[in-house]
């Protein structure tokens, strides 16, 4: 059960390494911003028409979202080319993040989610793949500083203030539930992230659409409302299942290893609050008046007491998921 | 959320002045109707969320009894005033309790009106097509020369839509004979959704049945093939019961803990816990047969409907006493770790002096070892610490009293400690301080001595019995299920009118037209592509071609 020093050693350097990707590429996002134009234009249905063979077809799709084809074929703009420029970075980074995880697992011999720096790491390193991924669907590269910046924020804190020796970790954390629980709720945690970052632009850009004076610098940058709150949604729906599978196995490992299902434990409570947020958030999206920004702010709240959960009940109170490791 | 919407009901007032049954029918209509308003709901939510709150920030009777009198303790008035308004027992409080029941009631409002719908829709057809399918979001009008009538490109169209729910129409005759399809798809939706919420309530009534039935309790046992039995309340050392649990009846069965092994790192951080326990239970019970278990942090035995966990760990050291009169005592009393990290534990092992009848002289000769164990021992400018939670080189720093125990006073005696105010009281005597190890030996002045034997491990046990925590797991795989399924589906329709551009049209008269609409029931974005690929399929085989690919995905 020893420490492999060498692959530990390996894994900070990694660490490192893919946090400073992580800022430059941001960077990149950052001057994108600022040397691109105004992304969105008015919402326009795109008619085609087709005539070949005596067939005439006329077709209206209203696509809800007025920048999911807005990709510009041919010479790109420098502005675009420093966006693309950040997102292959970001992939690099993600991929150096990686292995910084995989090393760190390898160094101690065991599943790396064992203190609160590698669930930190971990965290970030899905929110980073699940915002890239929404990249594809959507087109929200202008978010990427965004997003990066909370990342960026939890990895520095991760890396220093929080940072704990590899280390195996104690009985009660030796199952293969922790894998399961542990992993699906960061898992869950990291995804919820990109809603959260989108909810928060979602509000920036409602207040500059009511109010052009207000957000002057980014929000005309910003996507659209529609988008936004599409982004948050299709996230939040999958993060948000995930979540609730992740507390079904944290509830069945707490019944073989703590003698309860549910107690009620300052960790417990929290991931119910956040649960009920969340809720909350899937019910306001289906209620007159709820919808839109009260939905925005609901979400945020979600993720803030996601982030509470991570941070506070860890750190701050006693619990049974005191496991930190840190102090 | 500060801002509470609460919704509003109103009801148009008659000219005259209603009856008083009638007020009341109102005004219970009204609150039916208000609290199952899905806005209703959403501020419930909300407060439920903000009632757990000081639930995880604040310290909490059932979770950590000593820690909230502490709390009231340094808090003063603030305290005691949270104490009064069930701050410490969030959970069984009335404001949580009901904050909760308005939910339940009103997820029962919510899911009954749309259970009926939920069952009318299921036997009832999808609408009928709108007249201008261009004011759709999705929309797509294809004219074509097809020697086919109207009626049969329709049929092939609807051979496309398989596994949709359909309904097809047909006006006018001849050339102005128009065949309309509607076509929904994606029902699975509201019944995962409805899954989803029927078991939430079934998770909240197993949970609450489970509250009622359940009982826990904890106890030491040396790990040196000491047996614990469940045959009442007083074999535990704590016990919880349910509502309906008075502590009778509990499920028999016994254990008996062979021995326990605690592997640590070097640092002293522990690796694996574990214990060789025997057990018996149902039959074995009266052929007194053993089963083996190798019991674990997290491998409880489950026997009897009831669950056994390793909690805890500690030392029991051993002492002999020899009185003057050359009479032995042996004491083997578990003493508690004060570090889990280092297993320095503290206790109280006391004894009753030999052959002493009347109770006047037994208190004034009543023997108690107090102080600090470690099983790693390192000694300080003469202070006891230890350095490694493992047994490699134990000791004892033990203060040795003499005198009344106060065991007789009628209040009951933590087994770790003395009652210092017989110390107090000067009742109870400071005899001798001594560091011991194994096999070390002090006298008293009286000329008794005490020796430290040897150390023994022990263990401490939870027993836990809830009978409905399985159904809690099923409802709450169905809720999982449910959510699933109700986020993925996508609710959408599809409307496809066929006709024939009208005879007055010159060199376009006569020509199939073919309009298509769209619809997304739920926001679901993405619907777009599916509507364009689908369409396209449509206009295909309706100008007669063959299409590869039968099914939608």
């Amino acid at each position: 059960m020893a420490v492999n020093e060498m692959l530990a050693h390996n894994s900070q350097y990694a660490y490192t390494a893919a946090v400073t990707i992580y800022v430059l590429s941001m960077f990149f996002y950052l001057a994108e911003t600022a040397f691109g134009r105004n992304a969105a234009k008015a919402a326009e249905p795109a008619r085609e028409l087709v005539a070949a063979g005596g067939v005439t077809v006329t077709g209206t799709t209203t696509t809800v979202d007025p920048d999911a084809d807005t990709g510009t074929r041919g010479s790109r703009p420098l502005a675009e080319r420093l966006g693309r420029m950040g997102v292959g970075l970001t992939v690099l980074g993600a991929v150096v993040h990686l292995l910084s995880i995989v090393l760190r697992g390898l160094a101690v011999d065991r599943w790396p989610l064992g203190n609160m720096y590698e669930f930190m790491s971990f965290v970030c390193l899905v929110a980073v793949i699940a915002w890239l991924i929404m990249l594809r669907r959507f087109q929200i590269r202008r978010l990427g500083a965004f997003v990066l910046i909370p990342v960026f924020i939890l990895m520095f804190l991760g890396g220093t203030v929080l940072y704990t020796q590899a280390e195996p970790v104690q009985p009660a954390l030796q199952s293969y539930w922790l894998v399961i629980h542990v992993t699906v709720v960061s898992t869950a945690c990291g995804v919820l992230l990109v809603p959260g970052v989108a909810s928060v632009m979602y509000l920036i850009k409602g207040a500059y659409d009511r109010n052009r004076s207000r957000f002057t610098r980014i929000g005309p940058k910003l996507p659209s409302t529609a988008t936004l709150d599409r982004l948050a949604y299709r996230t939040t729906i999958f993060g948000f299942p995930l979540f609730t599978f992740g507390v079904i196995c944290g509830a069945i490992w707490a019944e073989s290893a703590w003698g309860r299902f549910w107690g009620w434990d300052p960790k417990e409570t929290t991931a119910f609050i956040a649960w009920v947020v969340y809720a909350a958030y899937l019910h306001s999206r289906a209620t007159a008046g709820w919808r839109g920004t009260r939905a925005a702010i609901i979400n945020i709240l979600g993720f803030a007491v996601m982030i509470f959960n991570l941070f506070f009940i860890n750190l701050v109170t006693t619990g049974l998921h005191s496991y930190a490791g840190v102090g | 959320m500060t801002t509470v919407d609460t919704p509003k009901v109103t009801e148009p007032t008659p000219p005259s002045r209603p009856g008083p049954v009638r007020t009341v029918l109102a005004f219970l209509r009204n609150t039916w109707r208000g609290l199952t308003a899905m806005r209703t709901a959403l501020v419930l939510l909300f407060l439920l969320a903000l009632a757990a709150l000081p639930g995880a920030l604040l310290p909490q009777r059932a979770l950590n009894d000593p820690k909230v009198e502490q709390y009231i303790t340094d808090h003063g008035w603030w305290g005691q005033l949270l104490d009064r308004l069930q701050f410490y027992t969030v959970y069984s409080s009335v404001w949580f309790s009901a904050i909760y029941v308005l939910l339940f009631v009103s997820l029962v409002g919510c899911l009954l009106p749309r259970s009926l719908e939920y069952a009318k829709q299921w036997t009832a057809k999808p609408v009928i097509t709108p007249r201008n399918l261009a004011r759709l979001p999705h929309h797509v009008h294809a004219e074509f020369d097809s020697d086919q009538d109207v009626a049969e490109v329709a049929d092939a169209v609807r051979g496309q839509l398989r596994g949709w729910r359909m309904r097809r129409d047909a006006d006018g005759e001849g050339a102005a004979r128009t065949v309309s399809l509607s076509a929904e798809r994606g029902f699975l939706r509201e019944t995962g959704n409805l899954v989803f919420h029927f078991a939430l309530l079934g998770l909240i009534v197993s949970f609450a049945i489970g509250k009622m039935f359940m009982y826990s309790g904890q106890v030491i046992v040396l790990a040196n093939g000491s047996e614990f039995c469940n045959s009442g309340v007083l074999e535990y050392d704590s016990f919880t019961p349910g509502l309906r649990v008075d502590g009778t009846h509990l499920d028999p069965f016994c254990v008996k803990v062979d021995n326990f092994t605690a592997t640590y790192l070097p640092t002293g951080q522990p690796l694996t816990y574990g214990s060789d326990i025997e057990y018996q239970s149902g039959d074995d019970l009266t052929t007194n047969t053993w089963k083996p278990y190798d019991l674990r942090v997290d491998s409880p035995l489950r026997t009897a409907g009831d669950r056994v966990y390793l909690l805890g760990n500690g030392y029991a050291p051993q002492f002999t006493v020899t009185f003057p009169d050359g009479t032995v005592r042996h004491g083997l009393v578990q003493w508690k770790p004060d570090d889990t990290s280092t297993m320095l534990s503290e206790g109280a092992t006391k004894f009753d002096p030999p052959n002493v009848t009347n109770a006047s002289e037994l208190v004034t000769r009543q023997i108690a070892i107090t102080g600090l164990f470690a099983p790693t021992a390192a000694y300080q400018s003469g202070l006891l610490s230890s350095t490694y939670p493992g047994l490699t080189k134990p000791g004892v720093s033990v203060d040795v009293y003499q005198g009344d125990l106060g065991e007789s006073s009628g209040t009951g005696q933590s087994i770790f400690t003395i009652d210092q105010s017989m110390v107090a009281d000067g009742r109870l005597k400071l005899v001798d301080k001594a560091n011991l190890g194994i096999g070390q030996t002090t006298k008293l002045p009286d000329g008794t001595t005490v020796r430290f034997d040897d150390v023994q491990r022990w263990v401490s046990l939870q027993i836990s019995h809830d009978p409905t925590q399985v159904y809690v797991l099923i409802f709450a795989l169905l809720m999982l299920g449910g959510l699933i399924v109700s986020l993925t589906v996508k609710r959408r329709r599809v409307w496809v009118r066929v006709s024939r551009t009208p005879a007055d049209q010159g060199d376009d008269a006569g020509r199939t037209v073919v309009e298509i609409g769209g619809l997304a029931r739920t926001d679901q974005a993405g619907y777009g592509e599916e509507f364009t690929r689908l369409s396209a399929r449509l206009v295909a085989v309706a100008q007669g071609q063959a299409v590869t690919s039968g099914k939608d995905s």
